[in-house]
């Protein structure tokens, strides 16, 4: 670790472990997620899968609460982080978001250079010290195998590098602010096949230090890199567990049929 | 196929004409100016104060409109701003989509961007005479600040509103407080703040009608907010209705000026604009 932010925050011992309860989520009057519990495993992979619209993005969503900023969203239940539940978590709802990144499908680089998109996170947290920023920059760059391909440009505007050089930006950035958990919302969909390849080993590599939730569309990732396998169906969660168990020997009906390919 | 071709080829027709009917008044503005005002321009022009009083006088410059147009504008363009950004961040960051009180907003700057010129003045004259005040730069500066407010705010929250919400949701994910969020707003927005500033100042500094009761007009450079200002717009309005030649083609010179002043400012500010669109996401 290279910087910690000022931890004022002080509820309970760190801990990457998730744990959902009754986790209900409406929009605009339909029910999205239905008494989801769940729990997240430390320093593990879990992928989330499931057919289009069977709520794995707003669970995801629900788990960095972004999901407020979805007109007519309404959320209950508790995401426990330790002892601390994000759900009414009041003020320290952005120190909490720190500790839960996020990548998301489409790379999404800030309207900034590539040295100001990761150090940018370090910034709002207080760090200014000019050789500070470079040192963590430098790090996270190296992290993600960025480092070699842009030292030579890191004032360059982030949407000069290519889609798979931006999500690995995008994810240097995110782990800069120095999560427990990574969000990744089907992370490689928008890449060519070998960007996605070197995206998902960056995470097998990152689950040594990282508790890593995927939501994927592709079985053959989650079977990949899964250690466990949550499937959704409809808004509820079907079936949870290793992921070996899951795929090798699926309990629910509905499970067996979508790893089957009946339907997707 | 043949009535096809002849819809085609008179569309375009028609599109070359008013491309040129454009064109043509520009050329033709430029030309009336310039063939007009060229004779009376010289370099004392630009760097004297009038000699003999702005109405009737031959002698020295109009260095006092120049001025005071620019001290008005800047300022204004500068309070305007800030006054601006706050509210259009707090339209699009803080406020949802559905919010009366965003369209209420939205709404009022509407109306205000439709009030003309001469009502913004006459606004401004009914309020100095309440508070005592006699025309003067500050006052002007109040009203050409109160004028081109909704200009800004309407350009720059046009550039808001595409704004990609996943930039937003990224900066919340990395635990940024919405006010923190404010540095990217900016950044995806300045392509869109630079034209704002642009539309602005090149309608502040070519208002006449707000400035005549606020600003007032005088044959030196004010050296205090409550002295009265001179502006090129007044200054070519008075020179031009003078039954002497001389001093009309002087208003000729004047408007040259001021064309100048916005022609310059439209190219640099493209060419800034360029600087600033380059980390914006498409």
């Amino acid at each position: 670790m290279i910087f910690r932010p000022d931890h004022k925050f002080t509820h309970g011992a760190e801990t990457s472990k998730m744990q959902i309860e009754g986790l209900n989520v409406h929009i605009a009057g339909q029910h999205i997620l239905k008494e989801v519990n769940l729990i997240i495993p430390d320093k593990r992979i879990t992928c989330v899968i499931g057919p289009s619209g069977c709520g794995k993005s707003t669970l995801l969503r629900s788990m960095n609460r972004l999901i407020d900023s979805v007109e007519g969203a309404h959320i209950e239940g508790k995401i426990l982080i330790g002892e601390v539940n994000l759900i009414d978590s009041g003020e320290h709802l952005t120190e909490l978001r720190r500790r839960i990144g996020l990548v998301s499908q489409k790379p999404c680089p800030l309207p900034m250079s590539i040295f100001e998109n990761v150090a940018y996170g370090c910034q709002i947290h207080g760090i200014r010290n000019r050789r500070k920023l470079k040192m963590v920059v430098r790090h996270y760059l190296e992290a993600v195998g960025l480092w070699d391909e842009v030292c030579e440009r890191l004032n360059a505007p982030a949407t000069s590098l290519s889609l798979g050089q931006q999500q690995r930006l995008c994810l240097a950035r995110s782990l800069a602010v120095e999560p427990q958990f990574i969000l990744a919302d089907e992370a490689t969909s928008a890449l060519d096949p070998i960007a996605s390849r070197n995206v998902e080993e960056l995470f097998v590599k990152l689950k040594n230090d990282y508790s890593i939730i995927m939501v994927t569309h592709t079985l053959r990732q989650a079977r990949r890199i899964a250690d466990y396998v949550v499937f959704m169906y409809l808004g509820e969660l079907v079936e949870a567990g290793l992921a070996s168990e899951v795929f090798d020997n699926p309990q629910h009906e509905l499970t067996k049929k979508y790893l089957s390919g009946a339907f997707s | 196929m043949r009535a096809k071709f002849i819809e085609e080829k008179t569309v375009k027709a028609l599109m070359y004409l008013s491309t040129a009917i454009v064109a043509l008044a520009v050329v033709s503005i430029l030309w009336t100016i310039l063939s007009k005002g060229w004779g009376a321009m010289s370099w004392d022009m630009i760097s004297k104060l009038p000699g003999g009083g702005f109405y009737i006088g031959k002698e020295g410059g109009f260095l006092n409109a120049i001025v005071g147009s620019l001290y008005i504008v800047g300022t204004s363009a500068v309070l305007g701003l800030l006054v601006s950004i706050p509210v259009v961040f707090y339209l699009n960051v803080y406020l949802r989509k559905s919010s009366r009180l965003g369209y209420a907003a939205r709404l009022a700057c509407d109306v205000l961007f439709g009030i003309p010129s001469i009502v913004y003045g006459a606004f401004g004259f009914a309020l100095m005479i309440y508070f005592g005040m006699r025309a003067s730069l500050g006052g002007g500066i109040v009203v050409v600040t109160l004028l081109i407010i909704p200009i800004f705010i309407r350009s720059m929250d046009e550039a808001a509103r595409d704004f990609p919400r996943e930039i937003l949701d990224t900066a919340y994910s990395l635990g940024a407080t919405r006010l923190q969020t404010i540095r990217v707003v900016l950044r995806q927005i300045a392509p869109g703040i630079a034209t704002a500033t642009l539309l602005s100042i090149g309608r502040a500094i070519g208002d006449a009608a707000g400035v005549m009761f606020t600003a007032g007009y005088t044959d030196s450079i004010p050296t205090s907010l409550s002295q009265p200002a001179a502006t090129l717009p007044l200054a070519v309005f008075f020179q031009m209705t003078s039954p002497i030649k001389e001093v009309q083609n002087r208003a000729y010179a004047a408007a040259m000026v001021l064309t100048l002043i916005i022609l310059v400012l439209s190219i640099g500010g493209r060419l800034i604009m360029n600087r600033f669109s380059k980390n914006k996401l498409s």
